[in-house]
Parts: C-alpha cells; structure tokens; sequence
C-alpha cells in the first residue's frame, strides 16, 4: 500500500482549495460575462441595455439566474430522455475539466500536465458531441439542422485550431503550457507568431459558436438550433457553457500568445487576468461589429484559407527553429 | 496506477460489450465512446500520456463524431429498434459467444500462469519527444506508408467530391436533369 506522509496530505488538500476556487471563479466569471456583454453590446450599438436592476444594471445577471431557476423544466415526450438530458452536462463538463491544465500564474495551475496543449484540444473536441447529441435527442428538424451545422463546423475548425498550436509549441519546445508561458520571457508569441494568433483566434470563435460563427444557431433560419427544445436549468447550462468557452478561449489566447502571467509591476495573476478580459470583451466587439457569412462561406474560407496559411506557418517556424538549433 | 488500469480496462471491455448488445444505434455509439475513453485513461496508466490524449482528440473526438454524423442522417427510429432486436435471436449470438468466451479464459489463464511481466504498471511517463524520435527514427517506413494512405483517401474523396460542370452542362443539352451535388455522385 502506499504510505500517505503529512506533506502529501497538504499538497492534496491544498490542490482541492485551488481546484474550487478556480473552478468557481470560471463559473462566476462566465455568469459575470452576461451583463456585461449586454451592457457592452448597448454601448456599441448606441443604446441603453438592461440599466434598471440594481446599480447601472448589475443586478440584472441575479435576476435572470432567479427567473430561470424556477422556470418549468420541461422534455418533450418524443425526446430521447437520457440523452437528452446529458448533452448540456457535457459542454460544462468538458469546459470546466479545460481549465484544469491553465497556468493562471507561477503557482497556481491546477494538473501540470506534460501534454497541456493537446489535452485542450481533446477536451474542445469532446465538446462536440454536447451539442450533437442535444440536436439529435430532441427529435426536431431545426435542432438536427443545427447540430448537423454545428459537427461539420467544430471538426473542421478543431483542425485549424490544431495547426495553428503547433508554431507555438515548436518555439517552446514542449506541450506544457506553463513551458509556453515561460519560454515567452523575452518576447510574446504573437509576434513571432501572428498568422497563429489570428487563426487561433478565429477557430476558437467558431469551436464556441459566438457570432459570426453562431450558424448552429442563427435564429432567422433554424429558431434556436440545437437548443430549441431546452428550458429552465437545461438552457441556462448551454447558455453559461457558452460564455463559459469565452472565458477558456480567452484564457488561451493570453497563456499561448500573450505571455501569460508575465508582466512588470503587478502581481502574475492580475497581469492574467487583465490581458484574458481583454479578449473577453473583444469577443463581445465581434459580436457587435460582424454579420454572420453563409454557411458554404465559412466552410471554403476555412478550408481554402486558414488551412495553407496554418500549414505554411508550421513549416516555416519548423524550418527557423531547425537553422537555429 | 494498476488500480486505475484495471478499473479503465472492465469499464472498456464492459461498454464494448454494451456497444454490440445495444439495439438503439446512437446508444450503441455513445458506448464506444466511452469505450474509447476508458482506452485513453489505459494508455494514461501505461505512461503513455500522449497517445491517451490523441486517442481521445482522433478517435473519441473526431471519428466518432463522424459516425455520429452519418448514424443521424438515417433517420432511425422506434422500428429501426425493433428490426436491431429481432436481429439478436440467441441461436445467432451464442455459439460465436461461446468461442470467444473460451479465447478469453484461454488469455485469461495465460496471463494467471505465465512469467510475470517484466514492468509493473507504475505510470512513469513517456514523454512526447520520445515518441516523436520512435516515431521518425525505427518506425518512418511506417509514418510514411500511412502518409501516402492518407494522401491516397485525400486524392479519391476530392475526386467524388468534385463538382462536374461538364457532365451537368451535357445533361441540360439531352434534357436530362443532372444534379452537380456533390454528395449525389
């Protein structure tokens, strides 16, 4: 049997205290990100928003939770129950076990894993079927519609997202993500590595569905996609799961491209979280700022475009480090 | 670690046993998911962190998205159950079951009485540089067979997916209606 010493007791415990409070932060942040997008999006778009709850509106994220709270939960009776029901636990599910492998600063990274990178990739993959199996249960043509919408979009984008990783984790020399935030002590990865930035950028916007790549469910075509027949507490964890992926996105962008907690004067985690509410709020820019492209549109600029220049990214940082070394 | 391999492994041979008995097709395949994931946390207790997370991305995450794919577009419904379970008559499962019953007990003795395994399972990591110089070192004639096999499915599935102008044109001058989808070649 294995003997449990006094400082493996502390490192566990100590472990599980990171664990919820990081976990609880996400969710509060994700749940945070919905008055603000609508307080922003009301700027942008010259306009009030929600300002009547509470001070400037703040209260207005307790009200609406209050209100879905204590909405009927209802399944259709065609529905295929349990899955039904285990789609929206997956999305949370596999977005909050992402945030599992992020550095947030020196000391505060829940799993080191050696193979960070790809376990975010597995995890974004695995998302898919959250949506998929949430279409295809509810036994609706507009849900079906959107899921269908919603693989061919999330495979072909995983792949981007892939490639564009693969720059950055040659310049580091390592999968682990807290190597990759080292290895960007003298300068950023988004310099050296711009085309990466923006592609990565861009995948991680359709991987989540946010507009303009919001096609699973563009309301003038297929009501609500594949969450039409959800209610109550159902919806609302496709709706937190949503901005729960900003959140993971943004934190990515500012662990792979932008140094991480690195930063002079201020403590590593408020540089962190400084430059990820940054991409939080560009998220919502874009929502504000873009129309949504046709469906055949975003499937040939993703495949006709993301993919050469993904690929000649990698071949070319591959070539640098090679005449480097 | 052993623990955790033996666990994952009755998980996965449990699920796959579910993934054949299971009449709903879209059951069936959520059980080969976790199958697939139950292989993955396998590799994760033999050391091999990288081949459990690409397991997961490539297999559970991409393929089987894919079949999920196609499973969805056949429509299947309460009747494509019934005809699945009409299918599963004992005298069709049990001789098959039997044989294979007996490999099992066969593999099972095999590994009860034979030498010890040289490793115990402990979980010691084999890093991703490890893998990649296997990989292009002692096994590159195998990397690059599976490179032109990928390369050969690439070339065939643009080719049916190629949208034939010339053959559309020639069916309006015939009167005929020919569709230029790509799916309907």
């Amino acid at each position: 049997m294995m003997e449990f010493t006094d400082a493996d007791v502390l490192g566990i415990v100590g472990t599980a205290v990171k664990t919820i409070v990081i976990l609880l932060g996400a969710v509060i942040m994700a749940a945070l990100m919905i008055p603000i997008e609508r307080r922003l999006l009301g700027l942008w778009q010259d306009r009030y928003g929600p300002n009547r709850v509470g001070p400037f509106g703040s209260l207005q994220v307790a009200a609406d939770m209050i209100k879905i709270f204590f909405k009927e939960d209802w399944i259709p009776p065609f529905a295929d129950k349990f899955i039904f029901v285990v789609a929206p636990a997956i999305i949370m599910l596999t977005s909050l076990l992402a945030f599992a492998v992020i550095p947030f600063s020196p000391t505060w990274t829940i799993a080191n894993l050696n193979v960070g990178v790809l376990f975010l990739l597995a995890m974004s993959s695995l998302g898919v079927y959250s949506v998929i199996f949430a279409g295809w249960a509810s036994d609706n043509k507009y849900a079906l519609l959107g899921a269908m919408r919603t693989a061919a979009q999330m495979i072909s984008y995983e792949v981007f997202m892939g490639l564009s990783l693969l720059g950055v984790v040659l310049l580091a020399g390592s999968f682990n993500l807290g190597d990759i935030v080292e290895s960007q002590r003298g300068m950023w990865n988004v310099i050296p590595q711009f085309p990466a930035f923006v592609i990565f950028f861009i995948a991680g916007c359709a991987e989540i569905h946010r507009a303009p790549f919001d096609l699973p469910e563009a309301e003038q075509e297929l009501t609500a996609g594949y969450h039409t027949e959800y209610s109550g507490m159902k919806f609302g964890m496709f709706f937190v799961g949503e901005y729960l992926g900003i959140v993971l996105i943004s934190c990515l962008v500012t662990v792979l491209f932008f140094g991480g907690w690195l930063g002079p004067v201020l403590p590593g985690f408020v540089w962190f979280f400084l430059k990820a509410f940054f991409f939080m709020c560009f998220f919502i820019l874009l929502r504000a700022a873009t129309v949504r492209p046709r469906y055949d549109q975003l499937m040939a600029f993703g495949w006709k475009v993301l993919l050469p220049i993904a690929l000649l990214n990698v071949a070319i940082t591959g070539a640098i480090v090679v005449a480097q070394s | 670690m052993e623990f955790t391999f033996f666990l994952a492994g009755i998980i996965a041979l449990a699920t796959t046993l579910r993934v054949i008995t299971c009449a709903n097709p879209v059951h069936a395949l959520l059980y080969l998911i976790m199958s697939m994931l139950a292989l993955a946390v396998d590799f994760y207790a033999l050391g091999a962190a990288f081949a459990a997370t690409l397991e997961v991305v490539v297999y559970a995450g991409a393929i089987m998205v894919l079949f999920l794919f196609v499973v969805m577009m056949l429509n299947l419904n309460n009747e494509t159950v019934a005809r699945e379970k009409s299918w599963m008559r004992p005298q069709l499962w049990t001789g098959p079951s039997i044989a294979a019953g007996l490999l099992l007990l066969a593999m099972i003795w095999a590994l009860v009485t034979g030498s010890p395994a040289s490793g115990r399972i402990v979980g010691t990591e084999l890093s991703a540089n490890e893998v990649g110089m296997a990989l292009f070192g002692p096994y590159v004639v195998v990397v690059e067979l599976s490179a032109f096999l990928l390369l050969a499915a690439l070339a065939v599935a643009a080719h049916i997916g190629r949208e034939d102008r010339d053959l559309a044109a020639e069916g309006a001058e015939h009167g005929e209606r020919v569709t230029n989808h790509p799916g309907d070649h």
